[in-house]
């Protein structure tokens, strides 16, 4: 294809031959505006409104610029007084057919047309354009519709003005029409049916070409075949007249692809309950009945209601809102007899964010239990209550009715004194649990690994993530409902696991990337090479980006500026590459999108150019540009050029940074010696590397040494003697009894350890990351006469006992067992989070050995989440009694003749219940080590409220510290179960093992600097730093170092001295931006 | 000041909370007032008081800290 060379308005354009003035003009990012052009169709003339003034062989002439074809040496004139007053004409006329048509008005505002000078002959919509004809004949393949009539009665319609049986209903005619003038039941009489976006569930609507949700990787659209026109039909191909780059390939067929793998992890998470099964509830048939998952669209920003709390029937702001717990969860009526373990606190965070977002809503929470077991959950709960107002009513709703005008929904339930009560409300939101997702079965089926009669994976309690198949794990909501957290952690385990036996596969099939040498720039003046990205029409289609591109060569410094269609695209890498070299850039701004998502992919291309990747600065005028002011064109010209000159300005002043090599000490050190701590220094030694395990007591075991049965029947001392001969064997372990931890430095990666032995002598070790799994320990209560009594006793006790036959449980007429002492009060509010299945083991225990004895549990809540509820429900079944107790109201125990005798108050039945049992088992909380205060402080790591260690993230990231290097995992977290700290060890291990599987790190680039002369030693970095770095050195000045910097840089704004640097963030180089704020 | 006035605005955003919130509300196609300048930083702990009152000593009618 040949090019030709042409001039638009004044400036020399060079195109491919082919295309029109047009589209030519378009490509220089000049506008021309235009009514009957449409991309994607063949050029029509009919609005004259792109008619340009063009000089060709000496003869000046308006032509219309869609129909035109390039020509060589043609001058083109777009924007001539001549030109200006053609289509203002044309506007007036138009104007006078279609005076109520916006697009019209505003173009008439453009052109500066103010009064009609003609008569308004009929207010009509159609601008006669064509767009619609062409588009059903020439994409469509089907004609529905064309003009009829001449002159002043011609029109758009369908043949013989009837309903059309051709038409497909593909709705192209009115998408493509600028004024709406098309309405396509006057065109066929079928009806379009909107396609239901998945994401926003059925609340919203999506189109046939969609990205499935923001958060998606790869954030690219997808086609969906079975929508697809052209895919259905061979007709349309539309989108690819759009697409630059021709990205689109209807072509493309499923492949199938074969993977050797030596282990698979299984994570097809779940789905929501189909709530239409639970028909009392009116789902489906009553539009303000909506879901807990559509609930958390409508709260956000993006989701079907742009984040306002609205209502589906009539969009207007409700403010009595309902949520019913339990709806698919703890119901063997729909065969769903677990309990979901998430919706307790969805719904608790919904009804806050609701409040949040408007503060006169009214939120109700009708409930079973509250199950609010995780970490930090109880805290949330008692202010969802008492500082957000959040109502909670015990008890479930037996139905729901619609009033029929205003769509308010009347709830009915029982009241607290059992009492019928209706209650009408105006959203009803169902808090549904969570279900297998239903293809989960079909690849279980396909990999032959076990379910359960639920459909989540088969486990065993004691080896979490093991799937009946060896070497298939599994992760997530497929194994049993669990949070974020959970998952987290679960995942993390079961990565372990898939790697452990594949160790020593580690890295090789890694190729190592060689980069040429890097240039020195040291002393050069600065080069700066400025590339503006039109992102397609993202950036150009506001962003005056040929303008950009101009004023970017004016700046100084620049030596080289241009605009390019895609700067991401590969091609524009190998070019950057290319003009680096031929111009001598020694600093490079791209002004496209973020540099949180493309900053990395420009410094690799810079690098391999061989310059330094820190030499390099992007403008970011898209995200934060055009896509933000797309009705301000002008002002985002503006201010596109305003970040390129803060950029550019910003860029000389950057320097070149070099990250070193840090060695890795290939060995963990584990602190305790319980379940977690034993399990994580297996974990570590299978994975390959060496673990020293410290543990103060004698022994290991810690509270594992105190269970002699679980949930489900197993034997933790069996699991228990099973680890310990492990350990034993294991030449990779080195254990330490008796021994302290008396003091940590380091820094990840080189940490230095004095361990201090039972005998007094003391050892150093060195090794590169730390598991901390100091355990926690049972609560010693000092009520209901606990210690003052024999009979008296925790549920740890009573199950040694039991298990020890030192109290037999055919002498038991009677039991009484009290949950919740020492947890969810004042002082301890959280949740012990095991306590309730422990009562519920016992209690079944009990029964085991005596179906006679009476066994009463008193509770607030009972959280058997998961799996658990079904234990719940057989101990129910088999005649526990469990009485609800308020807190304001416990129970009172006394000794009354050598007898115990227990007093509660059972709010269902309203009265007092007087007991009197042989024995009485409390529930004692979890409690945090009685030192972690001290010990957190030795290992600088912070603790929470309660006394527990404090992970990096609560949700994202439950193994780890804020300190790289450091891991975390047991009951030192918070309060779990034997199978939940298994799986939580292995998981520490796989995130150590992130660090332990490498040589080395590369540490320095954006860290903070200390300059020993100025340096007072104040402490005040010392004390900012979030992170623990600064230390004082031997020189008693303050050093930073470089493998623990996060690179924040709140030290160097504290330092009163001014002493420290933070690397590429520096005062002169964050200050070089708004130096040139305000230049032009 | 005329009516033509257009204040300059600055944002010293933090490169993990505020600017990539920015960025969310051009992936949303939001708009606000092109009046804003923002410049990222590792943290908005780095912020110095300096920054803010050279910010106005450059010429800028507001300044404002996000993160």
């Amino acid at each position: 294809m040949s090019t030709i060379n042409l001039e638009i308005n004044g400036k020399p354009v060079s195109v491919n031959e082919g295309i029109t003035v047009l589209e030519a003009a378009r490509d220089a990012g000049i506008k021309i505006p235009t009514l009957c052009y449409h991309e994607a169709l063949s050029p029509y003339g009919g609005c004259r409104l792109c008619t340009v003034e063009i000089t060709a062989r000496g003869r000046t002439r308006m032509v219309t610029s869609c129909t035109y074809p390039v020509e060589e040496g043609l001058v083109v004139t777009t924007d001539s007084p001549a030109v200006h007053k053609v289509r203002k004409m044309i506007i007036e006329l138009l104007l006078a057919r279609c005076p109520d048509v916006p697009i019209l008005q505003s173009l008439a505002k453009e052109y500066g047309v103010e009064t009609l000078r003609l008569k308004k002959t009929k207010h009509d919509d159609c601008i006669l354009c064509g767009l619609c004809v062409r588009m059903c004949a020439e994409r469509m393949g089907t004609s529905a519709i064309s003009f009829v009539g001449r002159g002043v009665d011609r029109r758009v319609d369908t043949p013989f003005h009837v309903q059309s049986d051709v038409c497909r209903t593909c709705g192209a005619c009115a998408f493509v029409c600028p004024t709406g003038a098309i309405k396509l039941e006057d065109i066929t009489d079928n009806t379009p049916i909107p396609i239901p976006s998945e994401f926003d569930t059925r609340l919203g609507n999506r189109a046939p070409i969609y990205i499935p949700y923001p958060q998606a990787i790869p954030n690219v659209p997808i086609i969906d075949s079975s929508k697809c026109i052209h895919l259905l039909t061979g007709e349309c191909k539309v989108c690819e007249s759009f697409c630059k780059v021709g990205a689109i390939n209807h072509g493309q067929q499923d492949e199938v692809v074969e993977i050797e793998v030596g282990s698979i992890i299984l994570t097809p998470g779940f789905e929501p309950f189909d709530a239409t099964i639970k028909s009392e509830y009116g789902y489906g048939r009553m539009p303000n009945v909506v879901t807990s998952l559509e609930f958390e669209r409508i709260l956000s920003a993006s989701g079907p209601f742009q984040g306002q709390v609205l209502r589906p029937s009539d969009a207007r702001h409700p403010v009595k809102i309902a949520w019913i717990q339990c709806v698919g969860s703890r119901d063997e009526t729909c065969g769903r007899d677990y309990c979901s373990s998430v919706c307790c606190m969805y719904a608790t965070k919904e009804a806050i964010i609701a409040k949040e977002h408007a503060s006169e809503i009214e939120p109700t929470i009708f409930y079973n239990d509250i199950r609010a077991h995780g970490k930090g959950f109880e805290r949330y709960y008692e202010s969802a209550k008492n500082k957000f107002g959040v109502r909670y009513v015990k008890g479930i709703v037996s139905g729901i009715k619609e009033l029929q005008q205003s769509k308010n929904l009347i709830l009915e339930y029982s009241g607290e004194e059992g009492q019928k009560v209706q209650e009408e409300f105006e959203m009803v939101v169902l808090s549904v649990g969570l279900v297998p997702s239903a293809s989960s079965k079909d690849l279980a089926e396909k990999l032959s690994v076990d379910i359960d009669r639920f459909g989540f994976c088969e486990t065993d309690e004691l080896s979490p993530n093991i799937t009946s198949r060896p070497g298939i794990y599994v992760a997530g909501a497929f194994d049993s409902p669990m949070d974020i957290p959970e998952s987290v952690m679960h995942a993390s385990s079961a990565a372990c696991l898939a790697s452990q036996g594949i160790a020593e596969a580690r890295g090789t099939m890694v190729a190592e990337k060689e980069y040429p040498p890097e240039t020195d720039v040291t002393g050069e003046e600065p080069r700066v090479g400025v590339f503006v990205c039109r992102c397609g029409t993202n950036i150009a289609r506001v962003v005056d980006v040929p303008s950009v591109a101009e004023y970017a060569k004016s700046l100084p410094n620049v030596v080289y500026a241009e605009e390019y269609l895609y700067t991401c695209s590969t091609d524009t890498q190998i070019k950057i590459m290319d003009i680096i070299k031929e111009h001598n850039l020694n600093r490079i701004v791209v002004a496209s999108c973020s540099p949180r998502t493309h900053e990395p992919l420009f410094q690799e291309t810079i690098r391999e150019a061989g310059l330094n990747k820190f030499l390099f600065e992007m403008a970011n005028i898209r995200d934060q540009c055009s896509w933000v002011h797309a009705t301000h064109a002008q002002e985002a010209s503006e201010k596109a050029k305003d970040l390129v000159r803060m950029a550019v300005a910003r860029v000389v002043n950057l320097e070149p940074l070099h990250e070193s090599p840090s060695n890795i000490i290939r060995k963990a050190l584990v602190i305790g010696g319980g379940l977690a701590g034993m399990t994580a220094a297996l974990g570590i030694a299978s994975q390959g590397f060496e673990a020293v395990l410290v543990e103060r007591e004698g022994e290991l075991g810690g509270n594992l040494r105190h269970l002699y049965y679980t949930l489900e029947g197993q034997d933790p001392q069996e699991l228990l003697s099973s680890l310990m001969a492990q350990i034993e064997q294991e030449p990779m372990i080195r254990v330490y009894k008796g021994a302290e931890v008396s003091a940590l430095s380091g820094y990840v990666g080189n940490y230095e350890t004095t361990i201090k032995m039972a005998d007094g002598n003391t050892e150093r070790i060195e090794h590169g990351v730390v598991i901390l799994a100091t355990g926690g320990v049972e609560y010693t209560p000092t009520e209901y006469l606990c210690g003052q009594s024999e009979k008296v006793m925790t549920q740890v006790e009573l199950e040694e006992r039991i298990a020890k036959n030192t109290l037999n449980a055919k002498d038991l007429k009677s039991v009484v067992m009290i949950q919740c002492v020492g947890s969810r009060e004042e002082d301890h509010m959280y949740c012990s989070r095991i306590c309730c299945s422990q009562a519920v083991k016992n209690a079944i225990k009990i029964k085991d050995e005596n179906p006679d004895a009476e066994v009463y549990v008193l509770y607030r809540d009972i959280r058997t989440y998961s799996m658990k509820e079904l234990k719940y429900r057989e101990a129910r079944d088999r005649g526990v009694t469990f009485i609800r107790f308020d807190v304001e109201r416990k129970p009172e125990v006394e000794l009354v003749d050598g007898r115990l005798q227990v007093k509660v108050f059972d709010s269902i039945l309203g009265t007092d219940i007087l007991l009197q049992p042989d024995i009485l088992a409390l529930s004692a909380a979890v409690r945090p080590q009685p030192d972690a205060m001290d010990f957190s402080s030795k290992l600088k790591l912070p603790l929470t409220q309660d006394g527990f260690y404090m992970e990096a993230h609560l949700k994202l990231r439950p193994l780890d510290f804020v300190n790289e290097g450091m891991y975390l995992c047991g009951l030192a977290h918070a309060p779990k179960t034997i199978s939940e700290s298994i799986s939580q060890a292995r998981g520490a291990v796989s995130r150590a093992v992130t660090v332990l599987s490498k040589t080395h790190l590369m540490v320095g680039g954006v860290v903070s600097v200390v300059d020993e002369d100025r340096c007072v030693a104040c402490l005040t970095c010392v004390r900012s730093c979030p992170f623990n770095v600064p230390r004082i050195n031997e020189r008693g000045v303050a050093s930073i170092e470089p493998a623990a910097c996060q690179g924040c840089g709140i030290c160097a704004s504290a330092c009163p001295r001014k002493a420290i640097r933070l690397r590429h963030y520096s005062d002169d180089q964050v200050m070089a931006k708004t130096a040139v704020l305000c230049e032009e | 000041m005329g009516e033509d006035y257009e204040p300059k605005v600055v944002g010293f955003c933090c490169h993990y909370c505020a600017y990539s919130a920015a960025d969310l509300a051009g992936s949303m196609r939001l708009e606000y007032s092109p009046n804003v300048r923002i410049v990222k930083l590792m943290c908005t702990g780095k912020v110095d008081t300096l920054h803010l009152l050279k910010a106005f000593e450059d010429g800028a009618d507001a300044a404002f800290v996000a993160g």
